[in-house]
């Protein structure tokens, strides 16, 4: 395969800075497999840059703007009534956590002193 | 066979005594017996919650109370929908043995309609495949060809229907992990439209692309399962507030005056000769029985697959932030004498809990969202989806209904494309558009290949059109019984 230039690719400290984002830690092994397979896959991403999109709305939500008859049928009021109700109980989500003191969940100390 | 009944069947014989919800449990945790250990379908099975349930089914039913929809009927859920005290892993090592506080509301919906929940089925890690060979738990295999994969993510779910392990199962689409699998085990998959179905209790992958949607061997059963779950429900605010349709009732009215696009974009390069000829077989005898077949354009779908993986993988990558070990799953304890800080706890933690496509896909995404390349990545991709979306618009204003190949190929043998992420991505080309897009959508098997594999055909129904989706599938299944 030609070498593309508008995706320069991927190098192995960009790799290690967002794995450092992403709070992932990668072996030598897994960093040179992870260049190989992002650069592949941001080859083909590069295809993106054939269309002209600078006057196109982005689409956020996971259903775009329906025709108004359609989108009549929705309740025009989607806010639920801001109203206490019971939540989990404690001792029951507790039991799932890796440790705990009954109360809160512990981790290790956050500050160095 | 017991185990090879449609849901009203069961039901029936549950509600007029002639069987018992139990005998029908218990007899499908026989089959599973039997078969799981070569399948891998179910990763955990609720054997006391599914006894339980059964004995009230079957007092409710001798007392002659009024019984839901699903009385009596065993099923299974994929494992990224949580369950109350039942093993929920997302088939990932970091949730290893984790016990949920709470139920995911459409398996609760399911429960309250009778169902008994038989197990939990495995799938690719955070149901992020297209082959259930990411599953930390080992892959799970087609049952119609045990050396090909059941496809992915929702394999187990598709599996299980396939090799009669259930009767009914949930599954989750992102991207086609509904309806590839489906297609790939020769049962029908629905992915309903988005916000149809409260998404309260999935563990979150892409959350503007994810839905829960069911897995049966008739079109009918979709419908009888699809109808019990969908709704709104007030603790997913991302479920429509519309009224739900009777799913099921153009379920008998045949073809005749159907319009039914058929889009080129899913017919060129790649799609293997026999699916070609089974789609267009299937397209001749719909217009035989009278619909309509018209050429549609999807012009943008050949950018659906980067565009997915942009959007899919940025969201994912924020989604799975809160695996940290802090609150649950795994966390990595320090070696003894080591001072272990918060950082290293996080990172240690999701290092080792993670498997490779998961952290390919957290990396992927974290790069895209990250400062310098949001724009040029992920708003890139949303305005793509617009723009694939505005195709799907165009063409619904002259059709009703989208049909072509779910798949371009049958069920690939296992180890085919593992190492090879891209060629596994290309597996979602006709599925990805529909997803960007919020469409209903299901995959109806019409035929086999020469190798007896399953061949299915995909059909998109417009925004909260299930009924006619369900319309046109039932046409597709009466042509191949």
């Amino acid at each position: 395969m030609s070498e593309d230039k508008s995706n320069r690719g991927v190098t192995v400290e960009e790799v290690r800075r967002v794995a450092e984002l992403a709070s992932l830690e990668l072996g030598e092994a897994e960093q040179l497999r992870m260049v190989k397979d992002l650069n592949a896959i941001l080859g083909h991403i590069a295809e993106l840059g054939e269309v002209d999109t600078s006057a196109v709305e982005p689409m956020a939500a996971g259903i775009p703007a329906l025709p108004d008859a359609v989108a009549a049928q929705d309740s025009k009021d989607a806010l639920r009534e801001d109203l206490r109700r019971p939540s989990l109980d404690r001792a029951v989500v507790m039991a799932q956590a890796p440790e705990t003191d009954g109360v809160f969940f512990e981790v290790p100390k956050v500050i160095e002193r | 066979m017991m185990t090879r009944l449609t849901i009203d069947e069961v039901r029936e014989r549950v509600v007029n005594g002639t069987q018992k919800a139990a005998d029908f449990a218990a007899s499908f945790y026989g089959v599973i017996e039997d078969k799981n250990p070569k399948v891998n379908a179910y990763l955990a099975l609720s054997n006391e919650r599914a006894m339980a349930q059964a004995e009230r089914v079957d007092a409710m039913a001798a007392k002659g109370e009024s019984l839901g929809a699903l009385a009596g009927v065993p099923v299974g859920i994929k494992d990224v929908l949580a369950t109350k005290g039942v093993a929920t892993t997302a088939g990932s090592k970091i949730l290893e043995g984790y016990l949920p506080p709470y139920d995911c509301t459409a398996v609760a919906r399911m429960e309250a309609a009778g169902a008994i929940v038989l197990g939990k089925l495995n799938c690719d890690e955070f149901a992020m495949g297209s082959s259930n060979e990411n599953s930390a738990y080992g892959p799970v295999r087609n049952p119609v060809a045990m050396d090909r994969v059941p496809g992915g993510s929702s394999g187990g779910s598709a599996a299980a229907v396939a090799a009669d392990m259930a009767v009914a199962t949930l599954g989750t689409d992102t991207g086609g992990s509904i309806r590839q699998p489906a297609a790939f085990c020769g049962v029908v998959g629905v992915m309903p439209t988005y916000g149809r179905v409260s998404r309260y209790g999935l563990i979150a992958f892409a959350s503007s692309l994810d839905k829960i949607g069911p897995l049966t061997r008739t079109v009918k059963d979709a419908a009888t399962v699809l109808q019990v779950i969908a709704g709104h429900d007030e603790m997913d605010a991302t479920s429509s507030t519309r009224p739900v349709p009777e799913f099921g009732e153009k379920l008998e009215r045949g073809v005749k005056g159907l319009k039914i696009g058929v889009p080129a974009e899913f017919f060129g390069a790649g799609l293997d000769e026999e699916v070609r000829a089974a789609i267009e077989g299937t397209l001749d005898k719909l217009r035989a029985q009278g619909a309509e077949i018209v050429p549609v354009s999807l012009p943008h779908t050949k950018y659906a697959i980067p565009t997915y993986y942009l959007v899919a993988t940025a969201e994912a990558s924020a989604n799975l932030a809160r695996f940290d070990g802090v609150r649950y799953g795994l966390r990595a304890k320090p070696a003894a004498g080591e001072v272990q800080t918060l950082g290293a706890m996080y990172r240690e933690t999701r290092s080792r809990g993670f498997g490779p496509e998961v952290k390919r896909r957290i990396l992927l995404g974290t790069y895209a969202l990250s400062a310098g390349y949001y724009d040029a990545y992920y708003k890139k991709a949303q305005q793509m989806r617009t723009l694939i979306t505005r195709d799907y618009l165009e063409a619904f204003a002259k059709v009703d209904v989208i049909a072509g190949p779910t798949t371009p190929t049958t069920a690939f043998k296992l180890g085919e494309k593992a190492d090879d992420p891209v060629a596994m991505y290309l597996a979602d080309i006709y599925t990805v558009t529909g997803s960007l897009a919020g469409l209903c959508g299901v995959s109806v098997p019409c035929g086999k290949s020469r190798e007896g594999l399953p061949i299915g055909m995909q059909i998109l129904g417009r925004h909260f059109d299930e009924a006619t989706l369900f319309q046109a599938a039932a046409g597709v299944e009466r042509l191949h019984g």
